[in-house]
C-alpha cells in the first residue's frame, strides 16, 4: 500500500531543510573567510573541478570559498536590517492603529512618502549618505524596508478594534492590556513573523543591488554583488564559471528565506490545520 | 434596580434616517420585556445603546439613576448578539470564553447544557447553537443587573430553544436580572415575557 505524505510533514521538512541550508551557509561562511582572501596565481582562472567546485578566478582565489562568505555577509545583512525594520513596522503599525486620527495620519504619511520614492534610489541614496559600506547598507535597508509590514499590521489592528468580540471584552471590564495580550496579539503575531521572514530575501537582493551597483560595501570585501560584478568583466573571455555558481547560489539563498516563510505561514495558520 | 432610557434619538449618519426618536423605555429588575418590531425598527440599534455599544444623538440611558457611561469596569447590562460567531474570537478556545466573563458560575455552565468536551475547542470546532450557549454564560457572570437578548435563539432547534429559554427564566428570577428580549416570534415572546412592546405602534401588550 502507497503511503501518502501529509501536507504539513512535507511542509515541515521543506522549513527544516531551509532553515539547514542557510545556518550552513553562515557556519561555513565564518570559516572560510581567511580562504576566500587568499590569492595564489600558480593557481588562477582553473575552471571547475573536484578540488575547487566554483573553480579559481583571475587572482587565484577559490570561488567557492568567496562565494559561501559573501552570502553569509549578505544574510547578516539581512537579518540586521529586517529585524530593524519589523520592529519599526510593529511600533508604527500599532501606533498608528490606535492612538488617534492625527497618529495615523502621520504614519501613513511617511509610508507614502518613503514608497513614493524608487526604491533603488532612496536605498542608494540613505547607503552613500551614511558613509557606504557595512554600515550604510544596514541602514539603507532597514530604513526602506519597513513600509509594507507596517501597512499590513496597521490595516489588521484597525480590523480587530471593530470587531464584535473585542468591543464585547471592554463592556465585560477588561482593559486594553488583555485585550491586546488575549485578542490582539494571537492574530498579529503569525503575520508579524512570516512578514519578518519574507523582508529576508528583499534585503538580501537590495543589499547585493547596491553592492553590484558599486554604491554598497567597498571592492576588498567578498561580496556577492562584488563577485558578480567583478565577473562580468571576465564573462566575455569566457570565463562562465565566475558568474554562475554564485548567481545560482544567491538565488537559491532567496528561494530557501521564500520557501522558510511560506512554509512558516501555512504551519501557523489554524485553516489549514486539517490539510 | 431601574434600567431607564429617557427620550433618546439615533441615526448612525447624519442627515441619514433617523432610526430612533423620543424613545423611553423602564426595565425593573423583575420585569421580562419582549419587543416586537418588523425589520429595520431599530431593535438591535436599541439594544446596543441600552449596553453601552453605541451612544444616543439625544436623551440619556440611566441605571439606578446613574448614567450607563459613568460605569467603570463591568458593565451592569450585558447584551447577547444575535450572532455568536462574530462574538468569540476564532483563534481562542472556548474555555477562553468563559474565563473572559466576570466568574461565571459552573451552575450556570451546567444548566445551559455546555459539555466539558467543548470547553477545549475552537469555535470552528463547534455548531453555532453550542457557541451560542458559551455566548450566554459568558454574560452570566456576577455583577450583571440586566440582560439584553437580541434574537438569541433564532438558529437553535426547537428543543434546545426551550432548554436555552427554561434556564434563562429561571435564572434571571432567581438571581433578580431584568430581561429584555427581542425576536420576531411573538408566540415565542408571549411565552417568555411578562410584558410585550411593541416598537412600531409604541403600545404596550
Amino acid at each position: 500500500m502507497k503511503k501518502k505524505i501529509n501536507g504539513r510533514t512535507l511542509l515541515l521538512f521543506w522549513l527544516v531543510l531551509s532553515v539547514l541550508f542557510l545556518t550552513a551557509v553562515c557556519i561555513g561562511g565564518s570559516f572560510l573567510d581567511e580562504t576566500a582572501r587568499v590569492t595564489d596565481f600558480s593557481r588562477k582562472n582553473i575552471s571547475p573541478c573536484i578540488q575547487y567546485p566554483f573553480g579559481t578566478d583571475w587572482l587565484g582565489r577559490d570561488m567557492f570559498a568567496r562565494t559561501i562568505r559573501g552570502l553569509s555577509i549578505s544574510i547578516l545583512i539581512g537579518v540586521c536590517a529586517a529585524s530593524v525594520s519589523a520592529v519599526a513596522a510593529f511600533l508604527l503599525g500599532v501606533v498608528s492603529a490606535t492612538m488617534g486620527k492625527m497618529a495615523d495620519g502621520i504614519v501613513t504619511w511617511l509610508i507614502d512618502l518613503v514608497m513614493g520614492i524608487p526604491h533603488m534610489l532612496l536605498l542608494i541614496l540613505i547607503c552613500v549618505a551614511s558613509g557606504r559600506g557595512l554600515k550604510g547598507v544596514i541602514l539603507g535597508v532597514a530604513l526602506t524596508h519597513w513600509t509594507s509590514l507596517t501597512r499590513l499590521i496597521r490595516g489588521e489592528v484597525l480590523q480587530l478594534k471593530e470587531q464584535n468580540y473585542v468591543k464585547i471584552a471592554y463592556k465585560l471590564g477588561k482593559g486594553r492590556w488583555y485585550v491586546a495580550m488575549k485578542h490582539m496579539a494571537p492574530q498579529l503575531f503569525p503575520q508579524f513573523v512570516v512578514g519578518l521572514v519574507l523582508l529576508f530575501p528583499h534585503a538580501i537582493l537590495h543589499e547585493s543591488g547596491i553592492t553590484f551597483l558599486g554604491f554598497g560595501l567597498s571592492n576588498e570585501q567578498p561580496a556577492i554583488g562584488i563577485i558578480l560584478s567583478e565577473a562580468m568583466k571576465y564573462l566575455v573571455t569566457g570565463k562562465w564559471w565566475l558568474a554562475l555558481f554564485p548567481g545560482i547560489m544567491l538565488v537559491l539563498t532567496v528561494i530557501c528565506f521564500y520557501t522558510m516563510g511560506d512554509s512558516l505561514r501555512k504551519l501557523i495558520d489554524p485553516a489549514s490545520a486539517h490539510q | 434596580m431601574m434600567l431607564e432610557a429617557r427620550e433618546i434619538s439615533f441615526q448612525y449618519e447624519k442627515n441619514s434616517r433617523m432610526i430612533l426618536e423620543n424613545f423611553s423605555i423602564q426595565v425593573e429588575s423583575t420585569d421580562r420585556i419582549g419587543l416586537v418590531a418588523p425589520s429595520g425598527f431599530g431593535k438591535t440599534t436599541l439594544c446596543k445603546i441600552l449596553a453601552g455599544y453605541e451612544r444616543p444623538l439625544g436623551g440619556e440611558v440611566l441605571v439606578d439613576g446613574k448614567a450607563l457611561s459613568e460605569y467603570r469596569g463591568y458593565c451592569p447590562v450585558q447584551m447577547i448578539w444575535q450572532h455568536p460567531e462574530q462574538s468569540v474570537n476564532p483563534r481562542r478556545r472556548m474555555r477562553a470564553v468563559i474565563e473572559e466573563g466576570n466568574q461565571v458560575d459552573p451552575s450556570v455552565v451546567d444548566g445551559l447544557g455546555i459539555e466539558a468536551d467543548w470547553m477545549n475547542r475552537f469555535p470552528a470546532e463547534i455548531s453555532g447553537g453550542e457557541m451560542q450557549r458559551f455566548c450566554i454564560a459568558r454574560v452570566l457572570g456576577e455583577g450583571t443587573r440586566f440582560l439584553l437578548a437580541d434574537e438569541i435563539s433564532t438558529m437553535l432547534d426547537l428543543i434546545t430553544q426551550s432548554q436555552i429559554w427554561h434556564f434563562l427564566i429561571e435564572e434571571t428570577q432567581r438571581r433578580k436580572i431584568g430581561l429584555l428580549t427581542v425576536s420576531h416570534s411573538e408566540e415565542l415572546l408571549k411565552k417568555v415575557c411578562t410584558k410585550l412592546y411593541y416598537l412600531e405602534t409604541k403600545t404596550w401588550g
